[in-house]
């Protein structure tokens, strides 16, 4: 695909051409050059925030999301759908099935949705999650609902790219201490308790209330808000989207705190190292490491491709 | 480009509830190394057509049972088309008369039926050969 081709996707795009979106979303997810003319070509374009939504498999995300984009689009907002599901490690095959619990969004021509896979990767996939919004917001979208694999540590690494992230807990997973364990209230602006129809969700609305004060900085002038919601009954959703809309408005006036710093430096992080790891597989190497797995220790193999990448120079693309 | 995963949107038009079938392909595509997007049941053929749109699939699999495919089909097709999704490869499943079967292939842009029984290596094997030459003429 040329400059040209790929410059006229983007125009396109710009104009808020839904095939075009759609076409230009697998080319982000193809990856090579053609995503680096987008990027180049886009580049500024659009306003809208990114909303990373995660939590435990089952925690609710799939019917939050459905719900919060009813609720924009009832405000007359155009909203972008990214919704991220495993790959299977075996066949690097995909089952997305996220559009099953969104089916009050299907055929609304204000509603783009898009499934991706994770292809395994841990890093790679934030970076094209943050390619992805950003094509979404160039199209005009005016918030972009980013929906991650429910699964620890992968799950942070999705959500560094977002603006605002919105963790959904569901009442009675378990003590405080989990929600501690799992790394990810570290990360939160916004927390939900989800299925708050259900007579235990009280309990776990306290407990993290008290959580979130307990881990509250002076320098960190962003209230985290713990939040009732019921997909089900509908409840809760109208002072969720509040919540998001207040916090993308609070970052325009403070654009560096160091939960962002600490994003940011997560995102480059995991984009160096996916950078690197796409260099070195490229190496002649790379094949002979594969052949010696298993007989050769995997520290001593990286080693000896480290050294064979920085021998062969750095080529510029 | 020529190796990237094939994208497969499998999903149930009309009324009928029999999921058994689409869930057994979506798998099997998904253990070929495809991205299988499900919508699940109860798809009217505009949100078949939407979701292959913002999904950017090459492949649309419809299972249908409840005997209303000579309506349902064509009118996913057509919509396809209309979409500028005519170079989707489409696939049905479910129970299809063979009269039905050879008209809907012939004049209403079906590209494969598949009825009870069939090896999905078959179906598998199918989808990878076309996508494959539709690739290659794009």
């Amino acid at each position: 695909m040329t400059d040209t081709t790929v410059q006229q996707l983007a125009n396109d795009v710009r104009r808020g051409d839904r095939r075009a979106l759609a076409r230009a979303l697998t080319l982000i997810e193809r990856g090579g050059a053609p995503v680096r003319s987008l990027r180049r070509a886009l580049a500024g374009y659009g306003v809208g925030s990114l909303v990373g939504i995660t939590g435990a498999p089952g925690a609710g995300k799939s019917s939050l999301t459905t719900v919060i984009a009813q609720e924009l689009r009832q405000r007359g907002m155009q909203v972008g759908i990214i919704a991220v599901d495993p790959s299977s490690p075996l066949s690097g095959g995909s089952l997305l099935g996220d559009r099953i619990r969104m089916y009050d969004l299907a055929g609304d021509s204000g509603v783009f949705i898009r499934s991706m896979a994770n292809r395994g990767q841990y890093g790679g996939i934030a970076a094209t999650t943050l390619d992805a919004a950003m094509l979404m917001r160039a199209a005009g979208f005016g918030m972009v609902l980013l929906e991650t694999v429910g699964a620890g540590q992968s799950d942070v690494a999705v959500v560094d790219v977002a603006d605002t992230v919105l963790l959904v807990e569901a009442p009675g997973m378990g003590d405080e201490v989990q929600s501690i364990k799992a790394g990810l209230l570290e990360v939160a602006d916004v927390i939900v308790v989800s299925k708050s129809d259900r007579a235990d969700a009280a309990a776990t609305l306290q407990q993290l209330r008290a959580l979130v004060r307990m881990q509250m900085d002076a320098d960190d002038a962003w209230a985290v808000p713990v939040l009732p919601v019921s997909a089900l009954r509908q409840t809760g959703v109208a002072a969720l989207v509040d919540a998001l809309i207040n916090h993308a408005q609070w970052l325009q006036t403070h654009p560096a705190t160091w939960r962002q710093q600490r994003r940011q430096l997560l995102s480059l992080q995991r984009a160096l190292e996916a950078q690197l790891r796409d260099a070195v597989q490229q190496l002649p190497g790379w094949t002979s490491a594969l052949a010696q797995l298993g007989q050769r220790d995997s520290d001593v193999l990286a080693r000896q491709l480290l050294e064979e990448f920085v021998v062969s120079g750095f080529t510029k693309e | 480009m020529s190796d990237a995963p094939i994208r497969v949107l499998v999903a149930k038009p009309g009324l009928d509830g029999h999921d058994r079938g689409a869930k057994v392909i979506a798998r099997a595509l998904r253990d070929a190394g495809m991205d299988v997007i499900y919508t699940g049941i109860g798809q009217t053929p505009h949100m078949i057509v939407e979701a292959a749109l913002q999904e950017d699939v090459e492949v649309v699999g419809l299972s249908i049972l409840s005997g209303a495919h000579m309506t349902l089909l064509p009118k996913v097709a057509i919509q396809l088309r209309e979409a500028g999704l005519g170079h989707c490869v489409i696939v049905a499943g479910g129970i299809i008369p063979a009269e039905d079967s050879a008209l809907l292939m012939n004049q209403h842009g079906i590209d494969a039926i598949y009825g009870p029984g069939t090896n999905t290596d078959e179906i598998v094997a199918f989808i990878r050969a076309t996508v494959a030459t539709r690739r290659a003429a794009s």
